[in-house]
């Protein structure tokens, strides 16, 4: 990830939005048009279950300028069904990807160490069966590719990476949030336009 | 709004349960919604809501359209001359799509709509059954909210839901698509409860003090202050409250064409129309204001010409319900996020009472020059072809500004909206966001339909009549008094305009022919006549608005006249060409 140059030049970075949206059959397309109407990419997205009930929680990982993603972060909020979106870059997340490779088990077994191979790259074996076995790693991007350049040599029968998933550091969770919104009149918390209030700590939650 | 929620329980008492089928429900919930007027078109997949219809025909007036996009104007003329929800009935398929053009004009104009559709039985959802199409992912980046019914428990609370959110917050459009099974299955009905709280839908922003002091701070230390307003004002019902803040501050203030009419035309600090043919001096000033306060608008490209010299040099203060448009344009130094009928009344209990004499004496310098350049020509000519402002003028001499006037898009549009008169608001329906030709038409007959007791004129061109004028039938069969002025130029021409400024008058398909309008007219039974001469017109208008009755009036215009002022695309508002 070339980031540091590329703020630079394009002023674009990886940004990693979360938005906190009702479980409804649509909200998905209601999203992902708010970013293929203006010509943006969406490099990565996970959407399931959040902590809370009948309430889904999208990481959407795009490369755009902070002005845009802004923008996209009100649109986004705007659609009835989404409670609240947030929008953070790497230094204020912490994120992981999982992914899963498929290697047959007799070359594997025969070549190389396969304890050290997990140890140093903090992966685990999932299934291991006489044809073929399964591993496991979570991380950046780069760590999940530097176990894919391991395992070419050995035959990679496939591979399979999950969306980035992200934590937001400085943040208290939804819970709190969402029985404010569920009240009739919401506390200020809530209904104060947080872009707005807080211009340059538009983070903290 | 008050009225329906009164009139929520008229079917059922507590507790009390109802077997009905869906389709009574959803008539039922649009009764308890103040419901009087449908505008809709039948089809296989909408029968049984039809079936259902021909029982409340005492209750609710069914419009049958000639068309669905039709029906989805009407529906926009209705919402934005009543202030009420309009609402359109389609079939699947064919009629479903026919109403996307009404949606997206709605969506971009902020009009508050329920559009309900028919779709085929559930069970076939994905087949290609007869006349199925996706119409929620067709129609979701042109509504609000829509939502697909295929259980008739769910209609009530889904109606519900769907007037909350079409007029609450930032009105628009909301379609519901209702599976065949659905409208038949008969279900316990319980009665119809208004949705009055979604959790994850906040319409209504708490008001921010800091924000409000802020605002009225900067208000308070402009030497040369200036106040741009859109149809928030209107949609807010604020023109009250708009009116008082002006009043108090003494600033001048200029207007999109949606926000025409929330105050009077004549008012004294009321400077004219912004954008590219708006007037001189509203656009010339923007760039040289100390204080810009935009208000239920938002810094539309028509209205901002190029960003980046777009009164760079002024404090922004932004007040709008919808926080997606703060800073979405223009930067705002104080966003001042609420519904204007809060806010505005906050900030003129802030602002000091003032007068700004000699910075809207610079406003009247820009008018005299305007009137004697561009405006008098205009509406005076004395020889020549018959120019579309004097017909304007004309009318205005005949109606005194009391008329509701409804245009389509181009030319026509841009100078009815210049020069037309109004007393009252509400009276200007026009499609300002999408540019729909072939909005007047339809728009008209809805406009009359929500404001009955109102002269609605529709102001129409050649080209625009001819993409909906099948809604002459409607008119027809429904009895209507509408007035259709058709300013016929034998052009399209908006568009050769441009070819002529920036194409070098290389006319590329714009010349139209037309058929003999008001022979068409008759065969619908409408009475009409054409005028071309100068010294019939005055009598012409006259007999027009004095028919009983629906009536069209072709009048024939100057074949190659252009809009002046005009904003060139790309460049700056105070760039602005008088000629």
């Amino acid at each position: 990830m070339s980031n540091s140059n590329d703020i630079e030049i394009t002023g674009k970075q990886e940004f990693t939005i979360t938005a906190y949206t009702e479980n409804r059959i649509g909200i998905l397309n209601r999203i992902a048009i708010i970013f293929s109407r203006r010509k943006i990419n969406i490099e990565s997205l996970n959407t399931s279950p959040s902590e809370i009930e009948h309430i889904h929680r999208f990481n959407i990982l795009i490369h755009e300028t902070e002005e845009v993603v802004r923008k996209l972060a009100r649109q986004i909020e705007k659609q009835v069904e989404v409670l609240k979106v947030y929008y953070n870059t790497n230094e204020d997340i912490i994120w992981q990807e999982l992914a899963l490779y498929k290697v047959p088990t007799d070359t594997i077994a025969e070549k190389v160490s396969v304890e050290r191979l997990l140890r140093e790259n903090g992966a685990r074996a999932v299934v291991i069966r006489k044809d073929y076995t399964v591993f496991e790693t979570t991380g950046h991007r780069e760590e999940t590719d530097k176990l894919i350049e391991v395992l070419q040599p050995y035959g990679l029968i496939e591979f399979v990476r999950s969306a980035r998933v992200a934590i937001i550091k400085d943040s208290d969770g939804f819970n709190r949030k969402l029985r404010e919104f569920e009240r009739r009149e919401p506390g200020e918390d809530v209904i104060e336009n947080e872009f707005l209030d807080k211009e340059k700590n538009v983070f903290s939650m | 709004m008050d009225t329906a929620h009164e009139e929520a329980t008229t079917l059922t008492e507590p507790k009390k349960t109802t077997t009905v089928s869906g389709s009574v429900a959803l008539l039922e919930g649009l009764i308890a919604e103040g419901t009087d007027t449908i505008f809709g078109y039948p089809g296989g997949a909408i029968m049984p809501i039809y079936d259902a219809l021909y029982d409340y025909k005492e209750k609710l007036q069914h419009i049958l359209v000639r068309h669905e996009q039709g029906g989805t104007h009407a529906g926009q003329g209705y919402a934005r001359t009543s202030g009420k929800v309009g609402v359109v009935f389609a079939t699947s398929g064919p009629g479903a799509t026919n109403l996307v053009t009404g949606l997206a004009d709605a969506q971009i104009d902020s009009t508050p709509m329920v559009c309900i559709t028919g779709q085929v039985f559930a069970h076939l959802l994905g087949t290609d059954a007869f006349q199925e199409t996706d119409v929620i992912n067709i129609t979701t980046p042109v509504t609000k909210w829509n939502y697909q019914v295929t259980d008739a428990n769910e209609i009530p609370s889904v109606l519900a839901k769907a007037f909350y959110i079409a007029r609450s917050g930032r009105p628009g459009p909301v379609l519901i698509d209702i599976t065949k099974n659905a409208q038949l299955q008969m279900f316990e009905y319980e009665g119809y409860t208004p949705c009055e709280h979604i959790r994850s839908y906040r319409p209504k922003p708490l008001i921010r003090k800091e924000y409000i002091e802020q605002a009225a701070a900067l208000i308070n230390s402009a030497k040369k202050p200036f106040i741009l307003f859109g149809q928030g004002v209107l949609l807010g019902n604020a023109e009250q409250e708009f009116k008082a803040f002006v009043e108090k501050t003494g600033i001048p203030a200029a207007w999109t064409i949606l926000g025409a009419g929330a105050i009077p035309t004549d008012h004294p600090l009321n400077v004219g129309m912004l954008g590219m043919h708006g007037n001189y001096g509203p656009n010339v000033q923007t760039n040289s204001c100390d204080v810009l306060i935009a208000i239920g608008m938002r810094f539309d490209d028509r209205v901002t010409g190029r960003l980046d010299k777009y009164a760079k040099q002024a404090k922004v203060i932004h007040l709008d319900i919808d926080p997606a448009e703060i800073d979405k344009n223009v930067k705002a130094d104080v966003p001042v996020w609420g519904d204007c009928k809060e806010t505005l009344p906050l900030l003129t209990a802030l602002a000091e009472q003032k007068e700004h004499t000699e910075w809207v004496e610079e406003f009247r310098a820009y008018d005299k020059t305007e009137q004697e350049t561009v405006i008098q020509k205009e509406l005076n000519p004395e020889t020549g072809e018959l120019t579309m402002g004097e017909v304007i003028n004309k009318l205005n001499e005949l109606t005194k500004g009391d008329a509701v006037i409804v245009t389509d898009v181009g030319q026509h549009q841009m100078i009815a909206c210049r020069y037309a008169k109004f007393n009252k608001t509400r009276s200007n329906i026009t499609s300002g966001g999408l540019g729909t030709m072939g909005f007047g038409l339809p728009a008209a007959i809805g406009a009359k339909f929500g404001a009955p007791d109102r002269t609605v004129v529709a102001i129409i061109g050649d080209g625009g009549f001819q993409m909906t004028c099948q809604e002459l039938g409607t008119i027809m069969q429904s009895g209507i008094d509408v007035k259709i002025m058709i300013l016929n130029n034998r052009f399209l021409g908006m568009v050769r305009q441009w070819q002529q400024l920036f194409h070098e008058k290389r006319y590329s398909f714009v010349d139209i022919t037309s058929p003999d309008f008001v022979k068409l007219a008759d065969s619908y039974y409408i009475a009409g006549k054409k005028v071309s001469e100068r010294e019939d017109l005055g009598a012409a208008i006259d007999e027009m608005l004095n028919h009983k009755g629906s009536y069209l009036l072709e009048v024939m215009v100057a074949k190659e006249h252009n809009v002046f002022p005009m904003v060139p695309q790309g460049s700056s508002v105070s760039e602005i060409r008088l000629k």
